[in-house]
């Protein structure tokens, strides 16, 4: 039982980085129909820039200061991605709207030439990011279990930035005119939404949050110029399995990816857990293709 | 309208019998070491030639064929290992202390098997994966995904069961085919004339595929999915059919290329791979046979001659090259051959069909 606790609990908190991941990817997709494959090089943005915050303070700031660095790093590293994401969209997503396929191949590109540059200016080995002491140690539930302060802050991380999210989509005029946009653009557009500011707008954010991830996963382990890419493939069965377009679904997408890997990975293997994870999707795809929530629509082609 | 077209069919008949001479005359000028590597390109363009069937004719981006041409590879490279280790276990089983053969490595004892089934399994993977997606509709970009995780899984498999496939390091340490040397100047010869071979025929059964009522089809669906089901055919029976073909021809390709480098990797089917066979289609033009072919061949040595200069290069190389195809030249290589040829039409060349109707229109209504 207390294994089993123990397990959910990782499957959370694996989820919950899925999650953050998964948002910027759903609502990229949703929006522009835009597959955006350099979202793995936003996260290591997002970790680099906790990486450099970390340095900066360690050589210009009293040593009693250290700790508080990674509350400057949060912020620094949403930005870090969301500028270089806002960047990436004006020069190339905006003239490949509408082809999915080839968005796929050219953000693929520019996600290779950022690893790349990644290399170059931090060196191919993995970099460590010292977590702040305040997050050392854990709670004790019981006597066997601990659950450690890092994890339970990265899930408490995700929930503020969902929450967050939540508002802006829902409650704010900018998100509202993000959902026009994503429901019917060209009648967005007739109704004076300025389409591309959205898109840009919504691009940026998706990217920022993506960056929040690569800065919640220093917490985790070492980081290095690929770390992208071994989340992005998982965050976009997230997308595919939950559906596009709304937030409910990219939610019980990335549970139930997160909390089943770990789970089947525990009982089996960790290279049998991810056949039988995928195996699961593919047989839940033949029930409900479009994923689990899908805008309706009666459109055709 | 392009250069080649201008000969007529007899003169292009003329014009492949030259290059295929050509071809087959490179082992008399090129060193031993060129000619492996010049094989090896042209194994891999037979999987471009596949990749090409399922993108550029039927639309559907697969991300997964280094899958299916890890898994000829491994055929073939399990032929050779149980070859090499005689009566004994192949040496990494030997590590892993397994103690007996299992049964699925005792088939490729026989080369028959390993050869069929490296054809048959990828293909099946391909048809089981095509029969699931298709059929429900999942879309270009899901299946592209779909394609993606299946490369994932099977990595994460090929490494994990280490003491059937070698883990990381793959499969290595083979040296001999019927008894012939792999590294030696006749059977590189040998090795080269075989790959020529395999690849024109692959490149003639395509192009009967794609001129077929079949390819006829498949291509409508690539254009008006709806259009060709209120017709009354099944797109995603036609899509399931060029897929597995693709993914034997890929099988297939790996086979040739085991058979080059002499060895094969979980490294080698990743997702990087795989998505490097869609460059090279790109490059040379999706849609065209000819331009998949070119684009793998050209992309290769390419990547030969930079990643020797500069290691860190290709990568920046290959980003740009994604972003600069996508952006300015969707059409590949071919088209912009069309595109040159096709100016110097309109300078004052030979006129073709339509405007020679254009023309007559215009006398015709003046």
């Amino acid at each position: 039982m207390d294994m089993f606790l123990l397990q959910a609990f990782n499957g959370l908190s694996v989820s919950s980085i899925l999650l953050l991941i998964a948002l910027g990817l759903a609502v990229t997709f949703g929006l522009m129909n835009i597959i955006n494959m350099a979202h793995g090089e936003m996260i290591m943005i997002g970790a680099y820039a906790t990486y450099v915050t970390q340095n900066l303070f360690l050589s210009y700031m009293p040593s009693s200061w250290f700790s508080a660095y990674y509350l400057v790093a949060l912020p620094a590293a949403f930005l870090a991605s969301a500028g270089v994401g806002w960047m990436l969209e004006v020069l190339l997503i905006r003239h490949l709207y509408g082809r999915p396929l080839d968005s796929l191949l050219a953000t693929w590109g520019v996600g290779m030439i950022l690893q790349q540059l990644a290399r170059t200016i931090f060196g191919a080995p993995n970099v460590g990011v010292t977590s702040p002491s305040w997050l050392n140690g854990g709670v004790a539930v019981t006597e066997s279990i601990t659950l450690p302060y890092t994890r339970l802050f990265i899930i408490l991380l995700v929930a503020v930035v969902l929450f967050c999210m939540y508002i802006y989509i829902y409650k704010t005029a900018a998100g509202r005119r993000m959902r026009a946009v994503m429901q019917n653009r060209n009648m967005a557009g007739c109704l004076g939404i300025s389409t591309r500011r959205v898109d840009g707008l919504t691009f940026a954010i998706g990217s920022g949050i993506a960056g929040v991830a690569g800065c919640a996963l220093t917490l985790l382990g070492p980081i290095g110029p690929s770390i992208g890419t071994y989340y992005i493939v998982d965050a976009f069965m997230v997308v595919v399995l939950g559906g596009v377009g709304k937030l409910i679904g990219t939610v019980t997408g990335a549970l139930g990816i997160g909390v089943f890997n770990t789970l089947f990975e525990t009982y089996t293997s960790a290279s049998i857990g991810k056949v039988l994870v995928f195996a699961c999707i593919v047989a839940f795809l033949q029930w409900k293709p479009r994923g689990l929530v899908a805008l309706r629509s009666r459109s055709l082609d | 309208m392009p250069l080649i077209n201008r000969l007529g069919t007899r003169g292009q008949r003329i014009a492949w019998g030259v290059v295929l001479i050509l071809m087959s005359l490179a082992p008399l000028v090129s060193t031993e070491f060129r000619l492996s590597l010049l094989a090896k390109f042209l194994a891999l363009a037979i999987l471009a030639i596949g990749l090409d069937l399922i993108w550029g004719y039927g639309g559907v981006l697969s991300l997964g064929h280094g899958v299916f041409f890890g898994l000829g590879a491994y055929a073939m490279a399990m032929y050779l290992k149980l070859q090499a280790s005689g009566s004994a276990m192949p040496d990494f089983m030997v590590w892993n202390s397994v103690t007996e053969l299992p049964w699925f490595w005792a088939i490729f004892r026989s080369f028959p098997a390993a050869f069929l089934l490296g054809i048959l399994l990828p293909g099946l993977l391909a048809f089981l994966l095509g029969l699931f997606t298709f059929r429900n509709r999942i879309t270009g970009v899901y299946f592209t995904i779909l394609t993606q995780a299946l490369v994932m899984i099977m990595v994460t498999l090929f490494v994990g069961k280490q003491e059937w496939t070698g883990g990381t390091n793959g499969l290595t340490g083979y040296h001999h085919i019927f008894g012939m040397e792999l590294h030696r100047p006749s059977t590189t010869i040998i090795l080269y004339y075989v790959t020529l071979l395999i690849l024109v025929l692959s490149y003639v059964l395509c192009k009967r595929v794609v001129r077929s009522r079949f390819g006829q089809v498949l291509e409508a669906a690539r254009d008006g999915e709806n259009r060709v089901r209120f017709l009354g055919y099944d797109p995603a029976w036609y899509k399931t059919m060029a897929f597995t073909l693709s993914g034997a021809l890929a099988g297939l390709a790996g086979m040739l290329f085991v058979l080059q480098v002499g060895i094969i990797s979980p490294s080698m089917m990743g997702i990087v791979p795989s998505i490097e066979m869609v460059l090279w289609v790109a490059l040379g033009g999706r849609g065209t046979l000819v331009g998949a072919m070119i684009g793998a061949v050209v992309l290769n040595a390419a990547k030969t001659g930079i990643s020797e200069a500069y290691p860190e290069g290709w990568l920046f190389v290959m980003g740009g090259l994604f972003v600069a195809i996508v952006l300015f030249m969707p059409k590949g290589l071919i088209g912009v051959y069309h595109s040159v040829t096709g100016m110097r039409v309109r300078k004052g060349g030979v006129p073709d069909g339509q405007s020679v109707r254009k023309r007559k229109h215009k006398q015709a209504t003046s």
